[in-house]
């Protein structure tokens, strides 16, 4: 067994064994933090890969960034005795279905591809090419879906204050009066 | 064993050809990675307790007082003896609370703080990791660190610490982005993100002069913002010891109470590792135009020492920060990030872009 193996399999452990602890705990913010295993050792994947740039962007954005809000959420909401009620076993049996059956249309359709094995090194990625091809308008551009991301981006944020400063028009007035 | 202080290369080159001449290339790996990671720790943990005694050695001097002075000659010792003292000191439990969370909390500070340090050149051909994404890798990782601190907070159960945890949480999230704009002021400058490269970019002359002006501006944020990030005075509300008994960590003793202690400290460290590498040139020695002489006495002292005279030059200028300024108030905190330093950042980096484009820059 080669140590890339060897490293795979303690990732892959790591990600099935707390994905299945993520949605069985029944502490909110435990089930969180093994979220969070799970995103880093997904990150962890990709360092495997050579890819180190998807790796940075998975810790900043899932793992330091989202973690990061549920756990405030979660802290500023529940309290540490708060625990949830066991699931029904009619729940458990019909979602434990449903995830198997999901992962079982996943691996036949992975089956049904023939990959062509290599034994070339991981190439790096040029970070200039990333770049560029994120802005570039030509066949291999990316232009128009970053646009349309900045846009979608843009709209949450406006709809972020909005919902912040709570009410319509009518009660912004005694809203910022408040807090003269 | 060929052993050159001012270029590592050749030392490491033999030792991995040595390992893979004895071992087979899954335990040679194997052995580089134990290599690796225990000099990692005996630096960490040398460099730790270093700054605690340089803190209050500092501290001292401020406040125009001695300092520790009575273990060993000028007091060196003190903290080898604060740590065997932390070590004997017996681990509270605490029964309401999470257990599971109170004690992984502490690993998840400081195993983040590891990953940051991994990628950080000391000097020449001493460097564990060189990711071409670099810069962007130890913000990344870095960025970790909080949960750490949320977890802690939460899983005390206790009121200081969750509001300690709470705005310590806030405030890490907010500083982040001006860290991140500041080092991407001179990612444009620089043109590439992998640290070797721009260690190696500033042999003509250090960022922070060749870009002048918005470079300037961007080390001043950076200095700032990360002095926040890492959670010290004067943005030390999160540990306010007047307000909420030490904040995050109140209920840690022990060796658990070491591990945040510790990750503080290296954190400070890695920061001012960051910002003497991207601003002020890594382990490159200081040079000026064409003085011959000059420049090559200046080439005589070897760049680890460049490297740590860079750094705890940044490290002073923080413990000056944190032993002369007064604490800010929740409110100052997120008014200063939010309506001055992400503006005038912002600002700054189309500036930078503009001078780069330009040709305006030496």
């Amino acid at each position: 067994m080669t140590l890339n193996q060897l490293m795979f399999i303690l990732f892959a452990s790591i990600i099935v064994v707390f994905s299945i602890l993520t949605v069985t705990s029944r502490r909110i913010l435990r089930a969180a933090v093994y979220l969070l295993f799970v995103l880093i050792s997904t990150a962890g994947l990709y360092f495997m890969l050579n890819y180190a740039f998807l790796a940075a962007v998975q810790l900043t954005l899932y793992a330091g960034g989202i973690v990061v809000l549920i756990i405030f959420s979660i802290l500023l909401t529940s309290h540490i005795s708060l625990k949830f009620e066991p699931v029904e076993w009619k729940k458990s049996l019909f979602s434990a279905l449903a995830a198997i059956a999901g992962a079982l249309i996943t691996i036949i359709t992975i089956l049904d591809f023939t990959f062509s094995a290599t034994n070339e090194a991981a190439r790096e990625v040029n970070m200039r090419l990333v770049g560029k091809s994120l802005l570039s308008v030509g066949s291999d551009g990316y232009i128009l879906p970053f646009e349309v991301i900045s846009v979608l981006l843009l709209a949450a944020m406006v709809a972020a204050i909005i919902i912040a400063k709570k009410g319509g028009p009518k009660s912004t007035d005694t809203q910022t009066s408040n807090y003269q | 064993m060929p052993f050159d202080i001012y270029d590592f290369t050749s030392l490491t080159q033999w030792i991995d050809t040595s390992l893979n001449d004895r071992l087979s290339p899954f335990w040679a790996v194997v052995a580089e990675m134990a290599i690796v990671g225990l000099l990692i720790l005996v630096f960490y943990a040398l460099i730790g307790l270093f700054l605690v005694y340089a803190e209050r050695k500092v501290c001292a001097f401020m406040q125009n007082r001695l300092g520790p002075n009575r273990v060993g000659p000028f007091g060196i010792f003190q903290t080898v003896a604060d740590l065997i003292k932390l070590l004997l000191v017996e681990l509270v439990p605490i029964r309401n609370a999470d257990k599971f969370l109170f004690n992984v909390a502490p690993f998840i500070v400081i195993i983040a703080s590891f990953m940051a340090i991994s990628a950080i050149p000391f000097a020449k051909g001493l460097h564990a990791i060189d990711l071409n994404i670099g810069v962007f890798y130890v913000i990344a990782v870095s960025a970790l660190g909080v949960i750490g601190v949320l977890l802690a907070g939460w899983s005390s159960n206790n009121k200081y610490s969750l509001i300690g945890a709470m705005r310590s949480g806030a405030q890490i999230v907010s500083y982040e982005l001006s860290v991140g704009l500041s080092l991407i002021t001179v990612i444009i400058l620089a043109g590439t993100m992998q640290l070797s490269e721009i260690v190696q970019a500033q042999s003509t002359g250090w960022f922070i002069f060749r870009g002048h002006i918005p470079a300037f501006i961007a080390f001043v944020i950076f200095l700032i913002a990360s002095t926040a990030e890492t959670n010290r005075g004067p943005f030390d509300l999160a540990e306010a010891e007047s307000e909420l008994t030490a904040g995050f960590h109140t209920e840690y003793s022990g060796i658990k109470f070491a591990f945040f202690f510790l990750a503080e400290y290296m954190n400070m460290f890695i920061v001012a590792s960051i910002a003497a590498t991207v601003f002020l040139g890594g382990w490159m020695p200081f040079h000026i135009g064409s003085w011959e002489a000059f420049n090559h006495v200046m080439d005589f002292i070897p760049p680890f020492i460049w490297y740590l005279m860079k750094t705890f030059f940044i490290i002073f200028l923080m413990m000056w920060f944190k032993w002369t300024f007064p604490r800010l108030r929740i409110d100052q905190l997120l008014t200063l990030e939010w309506k001055y330093l992400l503006p005038i950042n912002l600002v700054n980096v189309v500036f930078m872009a503009f001078i780069v484009l330009m040709g305006w820059h030496f």
